[in-house]
């Protein structure tokens, strides 16, 4: 690449001088590398906040009856652990952290199309996470419509609703911000040589993911205002006593929460395709296909939003069109996961620690990819539409998947982000207890529901005892799981031994700049002559 | 637009990343944003207009019936404004590009006053709607129908939500304007204006959806 | 390249182009105006929005430039376009089918 800088001449942008110094170095910086580390600590503390509320939920569900708190209370609780683990969390998740620091790096340039509005978003994102924290301590109570508002009852309830609506509404309205300035970048500020056919695939999927955001949110933004405004003066239009259609909402609620799904679950696909190849040793089996992939998801996701409302009473027709067109979204999965499995084939893998993460990946979002099938299809639908089984289905896509993902390039990553290795063998002692604990816990649900367990039922019928008894105890494990691998990559960053510009092997061009990078990514703008997968020595091995 | 163009743009522009500012100039991707953010606008209302389709579908007849409270006169003078309002929008870009400035200044001028007259008319037609006693919550408007009740929810809600776009059209190219006097905004470069009017633009057309499908049943 | 580039003057459109259009665009408010004003009986919706479509046509082609701009812009509207209008086609399942 030509680019290679002596690790001694160089100065890494943690240490670069700024206008500012301390705190404010990083809140007033425009650079992505220090906005997406931002991001990441945001969402850290976030998530360990949301999964205190799950772990507290769980343990609520020990016992028959009380175990820990009220009734009421526990509404609260799965409405926040809703709200804060899909906006605050896994939505923002893997592009704005992640996104924000490699996507740059990875087209080789200097930052992304408008940094100041990159550093908005990061704003933005907090200020709708305090307001919604904030909500919680005014008077009539925290809401407990459950994350999807649903009217008429988030109408009607007398807690607090319009200030958390307000902060999704703000947060959506940074997810726009980071998607239209990803977009952008994609299109104006890729390195020479740099065609879109020789993008790394996880650009592919950011780019997917971005055109979702701009043209998804939107619809959740004017979804939020109806609902305040209906609140505010009873215009009626989501209202059945003033003729107005709950359904309705339903739909735009969807139409929204839906793609948002691919929100969260593309970029982790995207992950997937650079941790294989540089495990496996080997450029990835059909570029082409999965970057289509990416694109044809975030299309054909657009189209499925009603598959939520199999029973909300709309019309037998979109039922039908519905349930058919949800089936078509398999078909790019199914092309995505057939390709990875190719690429290991063969493969000289090393069984590093994100590629751990990626098999646990594999194994547990097709879990929740088959099990999809059965929500999806009307009949086995309406039996158990609303149970655990939707919960287990959900956890299984979003925390085996996205989650688990998100922990594989926090792991991949780690060492170019914060020049430090962690200890490898923690690390998977981590991983296995939150496969365990996962499986323990979320599993069970999946027979639960299947048994007629409602979702979001504070208390239970005798018969359920002895798997919510399993499913709590697996909580535990899994946040063991999780704390040891937090604690493990602090103790990284603390203490850990200098990272190398490549511990990994990889061949996109974040592992060509030295590890943390320098302020403005590249001293010379590279030039691009190979694909992003390109292994000289693969050719001899065959 | 070529690869040739792509790659000399990327090399150009260079970050400005917080520490070290060196100004980057990229009229092309600030169009790029612009348009994407002209789309989450078209989502936004587009989520409006279909609540519109399925209301109208389900009170088809409550709709004639209650559209006949609204002016349409008031109406058509509106939907002139603002045609007229988006022309001297062009105009005043077509003017800088020619370097004739006071021109565009006066055009400029032009359509935050169209837009203002825009605002007036809104402010009378919602006032003589308010003393009838027709606005959401009211005992004469909860008295009727329920499509009657839809229809002005919607007809508060849609025609609302794009007063309080005008208003932010007119806050923006205020602001556009003492640029153009500070000569921030100069003929060779005018992006600022330009993307003001694409989202001036946008304003106008969306009342000319707005416009048929409120003031014209009859 | 140099730092005076800019997008716009590639194809400046002439003032007489927009008024032009202005002229268009008032004349077609008039026609829809005193349509409306005809019973079409099913046909005042259809006629209402077509007008409305060729106006917003007009707009987005001359005022917004996009005839003139790059083909990357009709494609971003192109998608945008579509997506809404699918929403609408498979929203429409639902709301005409009940």
């Amino acid at each position: 690449m030509g680019n290679h800088v002596l690790d001694t001449t160089y100065i890494d942008f943690y240490k670069e001088k700024g206008k500012y110094s301390g705190l404010f170095s990083w809140i007033f910086s425009t650079d992505h590398k220090r906005i997406g580390i931002m991001y990441l600590f945001g969402m850290v503390i976030f998530f360990l906040v949301g999964m205190t509320l799950g772990f507290l939920m769980k343990l609520e569900m020990l016992t028959k009856g009380q175990t820990i708190v009220d009734a009421q209370t526990y509404n609260a609780f799965f409405t926040l652990h809703g709200i804060i683990m899909i906006f605050l969390f896994i939505i923002p998740g893997i592009p704005a952290a992640f996104g924000n620091f490699f996507l740059p790096i990875q087209i080789g340039a200097k930052d992304v199309a408008f940094p100041r509005l990159n550093l908005l978003s990061w704003w933005l994102y907090i200020f709708g996470g305090l307001l919604a924290i904030f909500s919680l301590f005014l008077a009539g109570g925290p809401i407990d419509t459950g994350w999807t508002f649903y009217v008429p009852y988030s109408i009607r309830t007398q807690t607090n609703v319009i200030i958390p609506l307000l902060a999704a509404f703000i947060l959506g309205f940074s997810s726009i911000l980071t998607g239209l300035n990803f977009v952008t970048t994609v299109h104006r500020l890729r390195a020479p040589g740099m065609t879109f056919f020789k993008m790394p695939l996880f650009v592919w999927a950011l780019y997917s993911t971005a055109w979702i955001q701009v043209v998804a949110t939107p619809v959740i933004g004017i979804t939020i205002v109806l609902v305040i405004v209906e609140r505010l003066f009873g215009v009626g239009l989501f209202d059945p006593a003033l003729g107005g259609d709950p359904v309705l909402f339903q739909h735009l609620f969807w139409i929204y929460s839906h793609p948002a799904v691919y929100i969260m679950i593309l970029p982790a696909m995207g992950v997937v395709s650079e941790i294989i190849p540089t495990f496996a040793r080997r450029t990835i089996f059909g570029y082409k296909a999965i970057a289509f992939s990416s694109l044809a998801i975030a299309f054909i996701g657009y189209f499925v939003w009603a598959h939520h409302m199999f029973t909300s009473g709309m019309s037998e027709t979109a039922r039908f069109v519905f349930s058919l067109l949800t089936f078509l979204v398999a078909i790019p999965s199914g092309v995505k996961v057939f390709n990875w499995v190719a690429t290991l084939y063969k493969g000289s893998i090393y069984p590093g620690v994100p590629l751990l993460y990626v098999m646990a990946f594999i194994f547990l979002f097709s879990i929740g990819g088959l099990t999809g099938l059965v929500l999806g299809s009307l009949a086995t639908n309406v039996h158990v539409h609303d149970t655990y089984f939707v919960v287990a289905h959900f956890h299984y896509v979003m925390f085996g998947g996205t989650a688990m993902i998100l922990f594989a390039a926090l792991h991949y990553w780690f060492p170019k982000m914060f020049g430090k290795m962690y200890n490898e063998k923690t690390a998977k002692v981590a991983l296995a207890l939150i496969f365990i604990g996962f499986n323990t816990m979320y599993f069970t649900m999946f027979i639960l529901g299947y048994q007629g367990m409602p979702r979001r039922y504070w208390d239970y019928l005798p018969e359920y005892t002895a798997l919510h008894h399993i499913s709590t105890f697996g909580s535990w494990i899994l946040v063991a799981g999780l704390l040891l691998m937090f604690y493990n990559l602090l103790m990284g960053l603390l203490k850990g031994e200098k990272a190398p510009m490549n511990p990994w092997g990889g061949t996109t061009l974040e592992w060509t700049v030295p590890s943390p990078p320098p302020l403005e990514n590249f001293d010379v703008i590279p030039t691009v002559t190979h694909e992003p997968y390109y292994h000289p020595n693969e050719e001899e091995k065959h | 637009m070529s690869e040739a163009i792509h790659s000399e743009i990327a090399e150009k522009a260079a970050s400005s990343a917080g520490h070290s500012h060196h100004v980057h100039r990229d009229d092309f991707g600030a169009k790029i944003g612009m348009w994407l953010f002209l789309f989450t606008e078209l989502l936004l209302f587009g989520g409006l207009f279909i609540i519109y389709m399925a209301y109208r579908q389900e009170y088809s007849d409550a709709f004639h019936l209650a559209a006949k409270e609204l002016n349409m006169t008031i109406g058509t003078i509106n939907t002139i404004i603002l045609l007229t309002s988006s022309l001297t929008m062009a105009l005043s870009i077509a003017a800088l590009q020619r370097y004739k400035i006071t021109l565009s200044l006066y055009m400029l001028a032009a359509t935050i006053l169209l837009a203002f007259a825009f605002m007036v008319n809104k402010y009378f037609e919602w006032g003589a709607k308010f003393s009838h006693g027709i606005y959401p919550g009211s005992e004469e408007l909860t008295s009727k129908s329920s499509g009657e009740i839809i229809f002005f929810g919607l007809y508060y809600t849609m025609t609302g939500l794009h007063g309080l776009h005008v208003l932010v059209g007119i806050v923006l190219l205020a602001f556009m304007f003492v640029f153009i006097k500070r000569k921030s905004i100069t003929p060779t470069n005018y992006i600022k204006l330009e993307n003001s009017g694409l989202y001036w633009h946008l304003v106008d057309l969306i009342w000319i959806f707005l416009f048929p499908l409120f003031y014209l049943i009859h | 390249m140099s730092q005076e580039q800019h997008t716009a003057d590639k194809h400046q459109v002439g003032y007489g182009t927009y008024v032009l259009i202005w002229l268009v665009l008032l004349s077609l408010t008039v026609t829809t105006v005193a349509v409306s004003g005809i019973n079409l009986g099913n046909f005042i919706l259809f006629t209402a929005l077509l007008i409305a479509l060729v106006k917003s046509i007009l707009v987005v082609n001359v005022f917004m430039h996009i005839k003139f701009d790059e083909p990357i812009f009709k494609v971003f509207l192109g998608v945008a376009i579509m997506t809404l209008l699918a929403v609408f086609i498979l929203i429409s399942f639902d709301i005409f089918f009940r």
